[in-house]
């Protein structure tokens, strides 16, 4: 796990989260800005999973390490399978989804941290 | 036509194929968030379960077990929300009150009696160790079902009477 950008994922995720119900409580529809923002943190998700990689590379180990990949996984598709599922129906709730999306990714990274160290 | 082309005519935009007047969908709407919401905990509750049973079956196989179950309640309830068949109402509403059972009786008997469950289970203590959500899903889930009903008497249909004025006195429709 590298800290900081674990941190920055966790940070960011918490940020997206906090807009995307927002815009849900004024029942407001997701925007390009919006998916631009999910896309930012994606790509810090996938900095961190190569930042993992490399870190496993040098011969650093997860405590669990199965439990480690899975949460991996998981925190990489939680946006995209969010976003999708949200923009399928352009409704209040449809938004909210994608916070919902959001605070996975924040809580998957929480749990990342706690099988890495 | 089958249940299942009616579901895929529905999911494309299509009208219910309940033929009750005021029927939602029930992955639409507020029933969208539930379906996204039940999908984590199908994942989370599953994996995490099959992880526990793979790597340390013998410390806990009464909590890793019933998390497995309570993945697979979630799996039929998610599956059941998102199709517009009647069946898949049933399943879900099925599932959802299994779910309400479940997680009343290990959240008590987890309470009751610590040592049943040395290690945590989804639905322990209520499901603390995902912000209770366990225990507020299913609830919300059978009233979402219950709200989306169309029919005589289910609440979308008396909102729609109620909001037309009395039935008219040779009785509705």
């Amino acid at each position: 796990m590298v800290r900081v950008i674990a941190v920055a994922v966790a940070v960011t995720a918490l940020l997206l989260a906090a807009w995307v119900f927002f815009l849900a409580w004024q029942s407001r529809q997701i925007g390009r800005a919006v998916i631009a923002g999910a896309g930012a943190v994606e790509a810090l998700i996938l900095a961190q999973v190569i930042g993992a990689i490399v870190l496993v590379a040098r011969g650093e180990r997860a405590d669990e390490p199965l439990t480690f990949v899975l949460y991996l996984i998981a925190s990489v598709v939680a946006l995209p399978l969010g976003a999708w599922w949200a923009v399928g129906e352009r409704s209040r709730s449809g938004t909210a989804v994608l916070g919902v999306a959001a605070l996975v990714v924040a809580v998957m990274l929480q749990r990342l941290q706690q099988t890495w160290s | 036509m089958t249940t299942e082309t009616a579901a895929e005519a529905a999911t494309a935009g299509g009208t219910p194929p309940e033929g009750t007047p005021g029927t939602r969908r029930t992955a639409s709407g507020p029933g969208r968030l539930l379906v996204a919401v039940y999908a984590v905990f199908a994942v989370a509750a599953t994996s995490r379960a099959l992880v526990q049973i793979i790597t340390k079956f013998h410390e806990a196989p009464v909590a890793y077990l019933l998390s497995a179950l309570a993945g697979v309640v979630y799996i039929l309830a998610t599956i059941g929300l998102t199709r517009s068949s009647a069946a898949g109402r049933r399943l879900a509403t099925a599932a959802c009150a299994a779910e309400l059972v479940g997680v009343l009786t290990v959240g008590t008997l987890s309470v009751v009696d610590r040592d049943l469950f040395p290690d945590e289970a989804v639905w322990s203590v209520y499901g603390q160790g995902y912000f209770f959500l366990p225990v507020v899903l299913p609830a919300l889930g059978l009233w979402w079902l219950r709200r989306s009903r169309g029919g005589r008497f289910a609440p979308a249909t008396v909102h729609r009477l109620v909001g037309r004025g009395a039935p008219s006195p040779r009785g509705p429709e």
